[in-house]
């Protein structure tokens, strides 16, 4: 055992001078068999099963900044398997299964907690979308609860039900939903591939991609000239820049999210709910902060922060669901850099050049997904084949039009998700 | 705030009365494109970290459609122009270039 109540004690008498770095900071080697582009928890998990799965050595992550200074340490920490359409259903289920079995695979505490997702409707209509969301999940094999009105209040009395312009009908109750401690899923997969050889090179930024006769040769980068057999762009928000190395376009823009903490507070949400009528969500951090968020700034932007409006949107969604967070105090907001998909669902696949594959177009929801899209991208990565769960993440779906899965239902074009 | 000057009505419009459309300049392909070309124009999209001409509609003021130039790391705003140019104006990208020096974007510079 690494980590006990007695050694925090002990360290924390002794000025905190006794812990040890978990990972090597290893220099870059001049070649790789496999180079994964992005440090982020995609590109970690990715390393992890490579080695653990596929028994592969001679791999590195290169991270232009350190490990989990990306998005996978700035989401809001969701985990939830609740989509409805074939290719993202069983892809989700199979990372929820991931997650439940996380912290005895990584020997690391992830804090995964299903405290139940809550998803609000406010209509008939929308009742019956949820009706048929739960079936979908169900048939899946994971869980959903249709609540009315009054199974709503029982977990959420504090809700505003009778808001003239949301009423609460009921909701959609997805019990193993919840939320884990984003930077320690970085931290344990960082970790896990460590410990079985991958070299996790941060501070290192690629800026070229090197390809002769449509095969991928390796990458330039900010510490040098790295060769590589097969190179893994997963470079989340910045995926149109790296593939642009390659000299390829891809269907992403990018654009901010944004998410909010309060002070902390004694428990008192006790659930992740969500209020898809006002792009709203909210769950309570272990620390005891109020953990919400929105919808997108809505233009592109790589600013990895936010403005204004968004902000108002998102104040006033919580004091229409929620009227006594009023009087919680907001401490900090942050953006995100997020890869936005046409419709809405991400990619995992080869390209058109031999020994380079692409990880990109997450969306809002790439945390929950970072333990299935490892899993996923190693197998491909090292068989050449998709894995079974990953087999419709096509990149060229947009060009022929087939198995596109818009699970928004709100068309597949950019700006709609 | 992001505030855009519509080149219509004249108003400085803040975000709230904007609606942002995407990417500008691409060109519109129709029957006969080959697989490639209409891929490009419906998916695929240079996603810049800097220099950007994109679309924005003064939604909640005259309702017109115009072009802007923006820098999506920065958030700064070099300019806005007609929706019916079929290339930023000269003026635009000298005042562009004063900034950004050899900037090129597509097949602009
Ligand atoms: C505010 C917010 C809230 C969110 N909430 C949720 C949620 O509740 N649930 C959920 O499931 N998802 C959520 N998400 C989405 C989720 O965080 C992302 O989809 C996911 O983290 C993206 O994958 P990643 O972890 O690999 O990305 P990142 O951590 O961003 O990893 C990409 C890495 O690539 C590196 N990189 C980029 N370019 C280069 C280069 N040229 N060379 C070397 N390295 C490079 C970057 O520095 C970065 O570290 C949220 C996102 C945001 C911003
Ligand atoms: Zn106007």
């Amino acid at each position: 055992m690494r980590y006990s109540g007695f050694k925090v004690f002990t360290e924390g008498l002794t000025g905190n001078k006794g812990w040890k770095p978990v990972w090597r900071d290893p220099e870059p080697k001049s070649e790789y068999d496999i180079v994964l582009i992005g440090g982020g928890g995609h590109g970690l998990s990715t390393a992890y099963y490579l080695a653990k799965n596929h028994g592969l050595k001679n791999i590195a992550v290169l991270e232009k900044g350190y490990i989990g200074s990306g998005n996978i340490g700035r989401n809001t920490t969701i985990v939830r398997a609740n989509y409805f359409l074939p290719g993202n259903s069983e892809f989700y289920s199979h990372s929820l299964k991931l997650w439940e079995n996380l912290e005895a695979e990584l020997n690391y505490n992830v804090m995964h907690s299903q405290r139940g997702l809550i998803n609000l409707f406010h209509s008939d209509g929308q009742r019956d979308a949820f009706a048929r969301r739960g079936n979908a999940m169900i048939n899946q094999g994971d869980d959903a609860i249709l609540l009315d009105r009054e199974g709503v209040r029982q977990h959420l009395p504090y809700l505003d039900f009778d808001n003239i312009r949301f009423p609460v009908y009921g909701a959609l109750f997805h019990p193993r939903g919840g939320t884990a401690r984003h930077d320690a899923v970085a931290w344990g997969y960082a970790r896990g591939a460590d410990m079985r050889g991958v070299d996790l090179i941060q501070n290192c930024e690629v800026t070229g991609i090197d390809i002769e006769g449509g095969q991928v040769r390796g990458v330039r980068t900010s510490r040098g000239v790295i060769r590589a057999k097969k190179v893994a762009m997963v470079a989340a928000g910045r995926s149109g820049q790296v593939a642009a190395m390659a000299g390829m376009r891809l269907p992403i823009e990018s654009h901010i999210l944004q998410a909010f903490v309060t002070e902390g507070l004694k428990p008192v949400i006790h659930h992740v709910v969500s209020f898809g009528m006002g792009h709203f969500y909210i769950s309570q951090s272990d620390k005891g902060g109020l953990v919400f968020g929105g919808d997108l700034d809505f233009y592109s932007s790589y600013a990895q922060r936010g403005n204004l409006p968004m902000k108002e949107h998102v104040m006033e969604a919580a004091m229409t669901l929620m009227p006594m967070i009023g009087k919680a105090r907001v401490l900090r907001s942050w953006g995100g850099v997020m890869d936005m998909s046409p419709d809405g669902s991400p990619i995992i696949d080869k390209t058109h050049i031999d020994g380079l594959f692409v990880n990109c177009g997450w969306n809002y929801g790439g945390f929950k997904a970072v333990p299935a899209s490892g899993w996923a991208y190693a197998h491909l990565i090292a068989t050449g084949e998709p894995h079974e769960t990953a087999k419709r993440y096509r990149l060229d779906r947009f060009r022929t039009g087939r198995g596109i899965m818009d699970e928004e239902g709100t068309g597949s074009q950019h700006n709609l998700h | 705030m992001l505030t855009l000057q519509c080149p219509y009505c004249g108003v400085d419009a803040e975000e709230t009365e904007l609606t942002a459309g995407g990417e500008a300049h691409l060109k519109r392909e129709t029957v006969g494109a080959s697989d490639d070309d209409f891929e490009g124009y419906l998916f695929m999209r240079e996603n810049p970290k800097g220099l950007h001409f994109e679309r924005w509609r003064h939604s909640y003021g005259c309702g017109k459609w115009f072009l802007a130039a923006r820098d999506t790391n920065t958030l700064e705003v070099f300019g806005t122009y007609p929706a019916q140019s079929k290339e930023p104006p000269k003026d635009l990208r000298d005042k562009i270039s004063a900034k950004r020096p050899g900037w090129s974007w597509r097949e602009f510079k």
